[in-house]
């Protein structure tokens, strides 16, 4: 395949950044984006210009480090994946192909296409996780029963790789279906309903503070999320949060 | 702002239910209208509820679509807005605005005669005066036409404002059947308004 790519390049975060095309040949449709991606770097090093940055780890999709924005659309054209498992038999030879950073306020880009997403981190400190005394009288987890749709979707929550790509592709980079994810992980769960409301208040209130847009709903962050992370769980935390802020 | 446009949902309903008996019935449409128009209760606690409601709802429409749009200040040189979302959803201060300027074209036509009749000029009590005025309004086929093309922007404005309330607020259990209550519901109450408007012009 024969591909043009127009490519966000960004010193650092303070210089302003410009999309800069390239152009590249005998890309196989079998590779993956990144391992075309790896391909463009090593015949820029070659030629003595800067490689790429690009974020990448465990290139099986469940790390959530992968983070462009291609032609448009978080992780791509394709649905359910993430970066690292788009093939390059979803598009044409000859086609040009638009690579951005994922990009929020709240997303900062550090270089090229690497953003700053410790945003979520803060998130996650905040509340994402519950309290339990762990010196040795810690009740067996197997030992306490749960409903199995319970179960079921607090998995499903759990599923969050926590990438960004809700933000990403959200018209106002709303993070909703992130925190919402988190926080119906363990609020479905009855290790998880003790801190609830504590945890869905403290967690807003950072999403907030971080400066995230609000949410209307569009639902473009469930399309595009690679693990299919569903709408319900936003609807769920609204109906937390308000019971949290009535029973506080 | 999902509180208040459940709560303009509901008066939409209301509104609707009321002027679709002018099609039915001139005396029944007096009679309603009389009610609403004179009652106590509607007239100088309900009517100031709901223009709050209404001003209320297009200034946190405003607010919110002003800090979502700052939220992301460099923007995607390639963004495929219309690959995950509907334009509705996309497009709500579009269509919002669209039904706010009807709204101003709408109290221009019925809310400041009938508060000129009643509060500045004291005119006296007429029970069967409002078919009359309803109909009249409606002989001129260019306002015809902006009521139409005003409801057919309220249609796609609730297409996505009526289950983003109900999303908003959590109350998405039943969510297919929100769904299928809230497409009749936007598009058969503006196609109703519309009706009304197109069968009184040929009416005239």
């Amino acid at each position: 395949m024969r591909l043009k790519l127009k490519i966000w390049r960004q010193k650092n975060s303070q210089e302003k950044g410009e999309m800069v095309s390239y152009n590249i040949e005998d890309i196989s449709p079998d590779m993956s984006f990144l391992e075309m991606m790896d391909v463009l770097n090593e015949q820029l090093t070659l030629k003595g210009v800067d490689p790429v940055a690009f974020d990448h780890d465990c290139r099986e999709g469940i790390c959530g480090s992968c983070s462009m924005f291609i032609n448009g659309e978080a992780h791509g054209p394709d649905r359910l994946v993430t970066t690292c498992q788009l093939h390059m038999r979803k598009f044409k030879d000859g086609d040009t192909i638009y690579i951005e950073p994922f990009r929020a306020n709240t997303f900062p880009v550090i270089k090229d296409l690497v953003v700053d997403r410790s945003a979520f981190d803060r998130i996650q400190h905040a509340g994402g996780y519950i309290s339990i005394n762990t010196s040795g009288n810690t009740q067996d987890a197997n030992a306490i029963p749960i409903e199995k749709n319970s179960a079921d979707k607090a998995f499903d929550a759990a599923t969050c790789i926590g990438c960004g790509a809700c933000v990403a592709t959200c018209k106002n980079s709303s993070a909703m279906l992130f925190v919402s994810a988190k926080v119906s992980q363990f609020s479905l769960l009855p290790q998880g309903k003790v801190e609830a409301n504590e945890r869905v208040l403290n967690m807003v209130k950072q999403m907030d503070e971080e400066g995230f847009g609000n949410c209307t709903n569009t639902g473009a962050c469930e399309v595009e999320c690679p693990k299919g992370i569903s709408l319900e769980n936003i609807a769920r935390m609204n109906r937390d949060f308000i019971k949290a802020k009535i029973s506080k | 702002m999902a509180i208040s446009g459940i709560f303009l949902i509901i008066f939409l309903l209301q509104h609707f239910i009321i002027n679709i008996t002018s099609v039915f019935s001139e005396s029944i449409f007096n009679q309603f209208s009389h009610f609403m128009g004179t009652n106590f209760v509607v007239q100088f606690i309900a009517q100031p509820i709901l223009i709050l409601g209404v001003v209320f709802h297009f200034v946190m429409g405003f607010v919110l679509d002003f800090k979502n749009r700052t939220s992301r200040k460099i923007k995607y040189v390639k963004y495929k807005g219309d690959a995950n979302a509907s334009w509705m959803s996309r497009n709500m201060i579009i269509s919002g605005l669209v039904v706010l300027s009807f709204l101003g074209l709408h109290f221009y036509d019925f809310w400041i005669p009938e508060m000129n009749y009643k509060y500045v000029e004291f005119l006296p009590d007429d029970p069967n005066r409002y078919y009359d005025e309803l109909t009249h309004k409606f002989e001129d086929l260019t306002k015809v036409v902006i009521y139409v093309i005003s409801f057919g922007f309220l249609s796609l404005h609730l297409l996505h404002g009526f289950s983003s309330s109900f999303q908003s607020l959590g109350l998405n259990k039943y969510n297919f059947l929100i769904k299928i209550i809230a497409n009749i519901y936007a598009i058969g109450i503006p196609l109703g308004f519309s009706f009304i408007a197109i069968f009184h012009y040929l009416n005239s």
